[in-house]
């Protein structure tokens, strides 16, 4: 008996391969998802669900912005277990060298489209009046939202498998290539493309990728509605994310739909335990605490950890992997795997159909990092 | 050495520890010692309770009430939380006696207000509120349902109905065990004496519970037939669940969901003990053997609980007569509707949940698990409708202040 | 020590032994202690400290266990009201 054979075979059921199966549905390629565990189990499960545009580059703009719009776009069909919420995003200056980059990221969002408006002191008190007493104020981005990602990701493979996507659930993948993916308990698929969206196991599948696990934790508050209004970040953030060695921890505030508190961040590098770590998530709550000094009596119900994906350059991988033109790459995403799924589904499925992005694809290919498997190719 | 728990097994604990001279100290969540089964009436020490609270204070242990552990961060040292904010707690030994439980099960109607756990009304009332004149049916599973019918009894309620899922068979079985384990028969049949005339039915179960806002009536089910009773409130419980989670957070080894010890009550982390429900649901005495026998082995006087040992292992077999004649009938896992509430934090329905595989996706997809009771309520109904398992535990192992949660570890020679 | 404490229940005075819990006056005042999150009315389910349902605002502070919470003289309490959801920004 010949194993079953598609156009296109996911690894991963995370936002990712869910967004990546919507699409390849939507160009009428026949689909396989593969799941090793729980649909949005992985990075999305344990993500704040955040759609944001972010400026650390233009490449990294691109993706965002264009991955944003795709989020608004697909709004009135998201089920209310999405919990979209299109409440924008105020990034937090604390002082004046903070301000400054508030000027510099309004000048260039308003430059390419984005609606953004400078905070002042007293805006920014006016609009979250828990926020310490001082800052210097912020930059509100009008556009961003916030889901909850693991009914996101469902949704997306519910609607996939509507269209005739098959998923593989509670399958383990140990080997993929050549247009072929092995599971182990022995039987196997084939598929003309494999899309390895597996997130932290990514490197796992597809051996020479760059991809390293961050480990990040969260910790969710009882119900305080209208405490914080909109999600909070530290300008700082962006130092905490540039890091690529040290621990780091940064202001990072969310209200949940339900009015729970979502609180972040934290970035480590190396540690490969999902065990709470005290010591980072004691900073970490400390720095939230100085900015929002009423968290400090209120419940916290919940802490957990996850693993994105990082890549050296910041930006995530997607297209063929040189090694073997059956294999892509959506993974590498770190922390904005929510935000860009969308968008990363359209340029795989572009590539893969043959067809043009609506966002140059150069700056993600596979192809821009040398490796040794690269070199043989 | 530190004794989590002021209940039967940790008062027992502690004052045998510290009567050889061990410094002790003993934490508790509620206002005052006894735990549940010998609770404080409005700040009045329960009589059993008193003998053991007298040691106590004669052997100077320490004693923090309203205090929570929700957190190990350093090895050997506990942050616990009070009204007023953060407790550091080190210890040397450790003696887990977080008791257990009720355990919940759903049926239509069994969120309105006043249907409650069995214990959970008995302990209302030991906590100040009158229930004279007051209408109750009492129900579920366990022997905790004639004790909880008998004191509210006492204190003026009428008992219109105790409805007993076991059947009269188990019943009958357990009755005769009773002869063979010395004082329970008196005890049993004091219960009798305190109870006649109060209507009993075995193989009888809670169908729904009705009333806008408040409850006014229940239905049972008895036999092939359906009855329903008017009453002011339903004290429903199906026997116990064991509080196992700091038991777990610390890495000791649970067995078929109780924590797993050996002759001395040591569990499989060194210098931490376990006595009481969490070892096993077995009632008071051996609550108390248990106590006792954890506390000589933490004072390294092992020798003197060679005769408590005795008296334990019948005990340990009345206990397992007490598991086997209260078992879960099936009928009780089709009590719910579509529209029953499970998860009564984040209100997730049995229909919403039946459509998941696992407790995890469950969790993920309806919020099931994730509110501040952190699966307690929710957990065992799950495992008992649907078989599923929790995942693991991590800290917080009970809500705690964001302030509390984040504050550091104090320097060991500090304060 | 006094035999008996006076509180306030949603604005109305009970009263209650000395040593009684807040659950215990929510009870003797016949009130709920919470709406849940769609809107049923919620009262005392465990009377240990676990379940959390039994959740009341007192002097203001919402999230507290009415079971394992004395009452003192003058003590404030009122259901804790349904949690109106919406993460809008307040434009």
């Amino acid at each position: 008996m010949t194993a079953p054979t598609y156009d296109v075979a996911i690894v991963g059921g995370g936002i990712v391969g869910a967004a990546c199966a919507y699409e390849c549905v939507q160009r009428a390629l026949r689909v396989a998802v593969i799941e090793q565990d729980v649909i949005g189990g992985g990075a999305t499960a344990a993500g704040m669900g955040h759609i944001v545009t972010m400026d650390d580059s233009d490449a990294q703009f691109a993706l965002t912005r264009y991955s944003q719009t795709l989020w608004q776009q697909l709004r009135p069909e998201l089920p209310a277990n999405v919990e979209y919420e299109q409440c924008g995003t105020i990034w937090v200056a604390a002082d004046e060298d903070e301000m400054n980059e508030v000027l510099r990221k309004h000048d260039y969002y308003t430059r390419n489209g984005v609606p953004a408006e400078v905070l002042s002191s007293a805006d920014l008190e006016g609009l979250e009046p828990n926020l310490r007493k001082g800052l210097a104020g912020g930059l509100l981005v009008l556009e961003d939202g916030v889901l909850y990602p693991p009914c996101a990701a469902r949704y997306l493979i519910e609607c996939a498998l509507a269209k005739g996507a098959t998923l593989y659930s509670a399958s383990t993948v140990s080997q993929i290539g050549r247009g072929r993916v092995y599971f182990s308990n022995g039987s196997s698929l084939s598929a003309a493309v494999i899309v390895n969206a597996a997130g932290a196991w990514a490197p796992a599948l597809t051996p020479g990728i760059e991809v390293k696990k961050r480990k990040g934790h969260l910790v969710i508050t009882d119900r305080y509605p209208r405490f914080v209004r909109h999600p909070l970040v530290e300008l700082g953030y962006l130092k905490s994310s540039h890091s690529l060695t040290a621990d780091s921890v940064a202001f990072n505030v969310q209200p949940r739909r339900t009015g729970q508190i979502l609180i972040g961040s934290s970035r480590q590098f190396g540690a490969e335990r999902k065990e709470v770590d005290r010591e980072i998530m004691r900073r970490m709550l400390q720095r939230a605490q100085s900015y929002l000094p009423g968290l400090s009596e209120t419940s916290a119900i919940r802490v957990w950890t996850g693993f994105r994906a990082a890549t050296p350059d910041k930006l995530p991988l997607i297209g063929p992997w040189p090694a073997d033109s059956t294999v892509y790459l959506a993974t590498g995403h770190e922390g904005l795997g929510i935000t860009t799924s969308l968008a990363t589904a359209k340029l795989i499925a572009d590539q893969i159909t043959g067809n043009r992005s609506a966002i140059p694809a150069e700056p993600y290919l596979p192809s821009r990092i040398r490796t040794p498997e690269h070199a043989n190719a | 050495m530190l004794v989590v728990g002021g209940g039967p097994a940790g008062l027992a604990a502690a004052a045998t520890a510290a009567e050889h001279g061990v410094h002790v100290g003993v934490i508790d969540d509620n206002p005052n010692l006894g735990g549940q089964i010998w609770r404080a009436e409005t700040g009045a020490i329960n009589p059993e309770a008193q003998s053991w609270i007298a040691r106590l204070h004669a052997a100077r242990v320490e004693i923090l009430c309203g205090t929570r552990v929700f957190d190990q961060p350093a090895p050997k040292l506990f942050h616990a939380e009070t009204q007023d904010g953060l407790v550091e707690l080190g210890y040397q030994k450790l003696v887990l006696a977080t008791g257990a439980r009720e355990r919940f099960l759903p049926f239509p109607g069994w969120t309105i207000p006043n249907v409650m756990g069995a214990g959970a009304l008995q302990a209302l009332v030991k906590s100040g509120f009158a229930i004279e004149g007051k209408r109750v049916v009492v129900a579920g599973t366990g022997p905790l349902l004639l004790a909880v019918a008998a004191y509210l009894r006492k204190h003026g309620a009428e008992i219109a109905m105790i409805c007993e899922q076991a059947s009269l068979f188990s019943l009958a079985k357990f009755g005769f065990s009773l002869l063979w384990h010395g004082n329970k028969l008196a005890q049993a049949w004091s219960l009798r004496k305190e109870l006649s005339g109060v209507p009993f039915a075995a193989s009888s179960w809670p169908v729904s519970a009705e009333g806008k806002n408040i409850l006014n009536a229940v239905v049972i089910s008895r036999g092939q037939k359906f009855e329903k009773i008017e009453c002011d409130f339903l004290a429903c419980g199906f026997h116990l669940v064991p509080n196992t989670e700091l038991a777990a957070l610390l890495g000791c080894l649970l067995r078929e969901g109780f924590v797993e010890v050996d002759n001395n009550q040591q569990t499989s982390v060194p210098e931490i003990f376990c006595a009481g429900e969490p070892t096993g649901i077995g009632g008071v005495e051996l609550s108390v053997i248990e106590g006792q026998i954890a506390g000589h082995a933490a004072a390294k006087r092992d020798e003197l609980a060679t005769d408590l040992m005795r008296t334990r292992r019948k005990l340990l077999k009345f206990a397992a007569v007490l598991e086997r004649t209260f078992e879960l009938r099936a009928e009780l896992r089709e009590l719910a509707l579509e529209e029953t509430i499970i998860c009564r934090c984040e209100d997730v329905t049995y229909g919403q949940l039946k459509l998941e595989t696992s407790w995890r996706a469950a969790k993920l997809q309806t919020r099931c698990g994730m509110g501040p009771c952190q699966g307690r309520v929710c957990g065992p109904q799950t495992e008992f409708l649907f078989g599923w398992s929790p995942d693991s535990v991590r800290p917080p192992i009970f809500p705690a202040r964001v302030e509390s949660l984040g504050a550091s570890v104090s320097e060991p020679d500090g304060a | 020590m006094p035999e008996q404490v006076t509180l306030t229940v949603n604005g109305k005075p009970v009263v209650v032994p000395s040593g009684a819990t807040v659950a215990a006056a929510m009870a003797t005042a016949g009130a709920y202690c919470r709406d849940s999150v769609s809107g049923e009315r919620r009262t005392i389910l465990c009377a240990m400290g676990i379940c959390f349902e039994c959740r009341v605002e007192i002097e203001g502070k919402p999230h507290q266990r009415a079971c394992q919470i004395l009452c003192s003289p003058g003590m404030r309490v009122n259901t804790q009201p349904r949690i109106e959801t919406g993460a809008e920004s307040s434009r």
